[in-house]
C-alpha cells in the first residue's frame, strides 16, 4: 500500500529527514510558487528543478523511481486539461501543465517521504492552518487503513460466495460507508471518554536550528536562481 | 466500604425505540472488580457508556461519591477509564506516546508532564519500546497494550474493560491477564468468557433484555445461567 511505503520513507535518518518539517514546508511552499510562475517555454528550468528534486531524493535516499512512480498518479488529472490546451493549439502550455502538476507531485512526495505525519501536520499547524483541516488530514491518514482492510476483509468474504459484479461492488461500497460511520461515532466516544474537549492540546514546537535555517536559503537561493537564470 | 459506583433505576431507549436498559440498580465497591455476563444485545455495552455520561438515560448515577451531571462530567471521566473493545477505535493519535499523552493533555498537564506520564505508564505495560511507533503497525496484543496504558495515563479510580481479550492469542491474553491483575483499580469487566471473569473477579452480573436477572458469585453465576461453552 502506498501509505505504507510513505509511512517507512518518512521514518528516516538522513539529513534531509532531520531537517526541521516547518523548513522543508517553506521550501516546498517556495518551490511550488516558483514552478507555477515559470514561464512554459523555459523547459531547461522544468529539467534543472527535476535535477534538483533528483538530488534531493537521492541525498534522503529515496528511490527516485519509486518517487516518481507515485508523483505520476497525478498525470491522469492534469492530462484532461494538458489536452484541452493542446487541442486549443498550445501546446507548449500542454506539455508545461503536465510538467508543473508532476514536479509538484513529486515535490510534495518528497516532503511527506521525509517527514512524519506528525512533522508536516505540526508544520501546518504551527503556519496557522485551520485545526479541522489539520484534524481531517490526520484522521483520514490513520484510519485509511483500518477502512482498506475492512474494504478487503468484506470483498473477500463477497467473492467467498460468488463472483465480483457491478452490484456486489455497489453493495460494498454502501456498507462500508455504513460502517465508516459506526466507527466514527465509536473514535468519537473513545476521545469522549479520555476527556476530549472539543481540540486538540499540542505539545510544544521545539525551536528552529540554524542548520534548517541554512538548508531553507539554500532552496530559496537554488529555486529562484533556476528561476531567473534559465 | 466507600462506593466506587452507584446506580439506581437506571434506564435508556434508543432513538429507534428499542429499550436498551430497564430499570438497572448497580453499585461497585472501591478496589472491587465485577464481571457482567450476558447475551448479545442484553444492554451491558450500553450499559457501560452510561457510566462515563457517553450516554444518558434516566435514573440516576454516583461515580466515586459525584453525581453524574453535566457540571461534574470531566471530573468523572477522569475517575472511570474505559478500554473498549476495539482498540482501532481507541487509538487515532499517530504515535503510540502521543495517543497515551492525549487523556493528561486533556486533563490539563503541561506537555512536558503529559509525555512524563505516558512514558511511564507504556513502560509499566510493557510498551516502552513503541513510542514512535503508529499504532497501526501494532500487532492485537500491543494494540491492547497501549489502549490500557492510554487510560491508566489517566490515573483513575475504576476501570472498565469491555471484552478485553477478543481477538488475543492465548500467550498474549495471558500476559494480559498478568498486567490487569496488578492493576489496583475497582474494574468493570464485560465479558462472555467465564474463565477471564474467575481469573479477574469475585462477583459476578447477568443483564438480559435491559435488566439484571441475577447476581452473585461469579461461579455460581455461570452455573446458574449456563454460561459456559461447553
Amino acid at each position: 500500500m502506498h501509505h505504507l511505503v510513505i509511512d517507512r520513507w518518512s521514518r528516516g535518518t538522513s539529513s534531509l529527514h532531520q531537517r526541521d518539517p516547518r523548513a522543508k514546508l517553506a521550501a516546498l511552499l517556495v518551490f511550488l510558487v516558483v514552478l507555477s510562475t515559470t514561464r512554459p517555454a523555459a523547459q531547461w528550468a522544468f529539467a534543472a528543478y527535476a535535477v534538483l528534486l533528483a538530488i534531493a531524493a537521492n541525498s534522503a535516499r529515496l528511490p527516485i523511481l519509486g518517487l516518481a512512480g507515485r508523483a505520476a498518479l497525478v498525470l491522469p488529472f492534469s492530462a484532461t486539461f494538458a489536452l484541452l490546451t493542446w487541442w486549443s493549439g498550445d501546446s507548449m502550455r500542454a506539455l508545461a501543465l503536465a510538467e508543473k502538476s508532476f514536479l509538484s507531485g513529486m515535490a510534495a512526495l518528497l516532503l511527506v517521504g521525509t517527514t512524519p505525519l506528525t512533522g508536516w501536520t505540526a508544520a501546518l499547524e504551527s503556519w496557522r492552518v485551520p485545526r479541522m483541516l489539520i484534524l481531517v488530514i490526520q484522521f483520514v491518514y490513520r484510519y485509511l487503513f483500518v477502512i482498506a482492510e475492512q474494504a478487503q476483509r468484506m470483498r473477500w468474504a463477497a467473492l467467498c460466495r460468488g463472483r465480483g459484479s457491478f452490484r456486489l461492488a455497489a453493495g460494498l461500497v454502501g456498507v462500508l460507508f455504513a460502517r465508516s460511520w459506526q466507527r466514527a461515532d465509536g473514535i468519537y466516544h473513545a476521545m469522549l471518554a479520555r476527556g476530549f474537549r472539543g481540540r486538540f492540546v499540542p505539545a510544544a514546537p521545539a525551536p528552529l536550528r540554524a542548520s534548517d535555517a541554512l538548508f531553507f536559503s539554500a532552496c530559496l537561493a537554488g529555486c529562484v536562481g533556476i528561476r531567473i537564470l534559465l | 466500604m466507600s462506593r466506587a459506583i452507584q446506580i439506581q433505576g437506571l434506564r435508556y431507549q434508543y432513538p429507534d425505540g428499542t429499550q436498551a436498559l430497564n430499570g438497572i440498580d448497580f453499585h461497585l465497591d472501591a478496589g472491587e472488580s465485577v464481571t457482567l455476563f450476558g447475551a448479545n444485545g442484553s444492554g451491558k455495552t450500553t450499559f457501560v457508556l452510561h457510566l462515563n455520561g457517553l450516554l444518558r438515560g434516566e435514573g440516576s448515577i454516583e461515580i466515586c461519591g459525584l453525581p453524574l451531571a453535566d457540571a461534574t462530567l470531566e471530573q468523572i471521566r477522569s475517575k472511570i477509564g474505559v478500554v473498549f473493545q476495539d482498540s482501532d477505535e481507541q487509538l487515532f493519535m499517530p504515535t503510540v506516546l502521543e495517543d497515551v499523552a492525549f487523556g493528561p493533555l486533556n486533563l490539563g498537564l503541561s506537555p512536558e508532564d503529559a509525555l512524563t506520564r505516558a512514558r511511564t505508564v507504556l513502560k509499566r505495560v510493557g510498551m516502552a519500546h513503541a513510542l514512535d511507533r503508529a499504532p497501526y503497525h501494532l500487532s492485537a496484543g500491543e494494540k491492547k497494550r497501549v489502549a490500557i496504558a492510554g487510560v491508566l495515563a489517566m490515573d483513575p479510580e475504576i476501570l472498565v474493560l469491555d471484552e478485553p481479550t477478543t481477538f488475543l492469542d492465548p500467550p498474549t491474553r495471558r500476559d494480559l491477564l498478568t498486567l490487569l491483575r496488578g492493576l489496583p483499580q475497582a474494574k468493570v469487566v464485560v465479558t462472555h468468557d467465564a474463565n477471564l471473569a474467575r481469573a479477574l473477579t469475585t462477583r459476578a452480573v447477568f443483564f438480559d433484555h435491559g435488566r439484571i436477572a441475577g447476581e452473585g458469585d461469579v461461579i455460581e453465576i455461570v452455573q446458574r445461567f449456563h454460561w459456559e461453552y461447553s
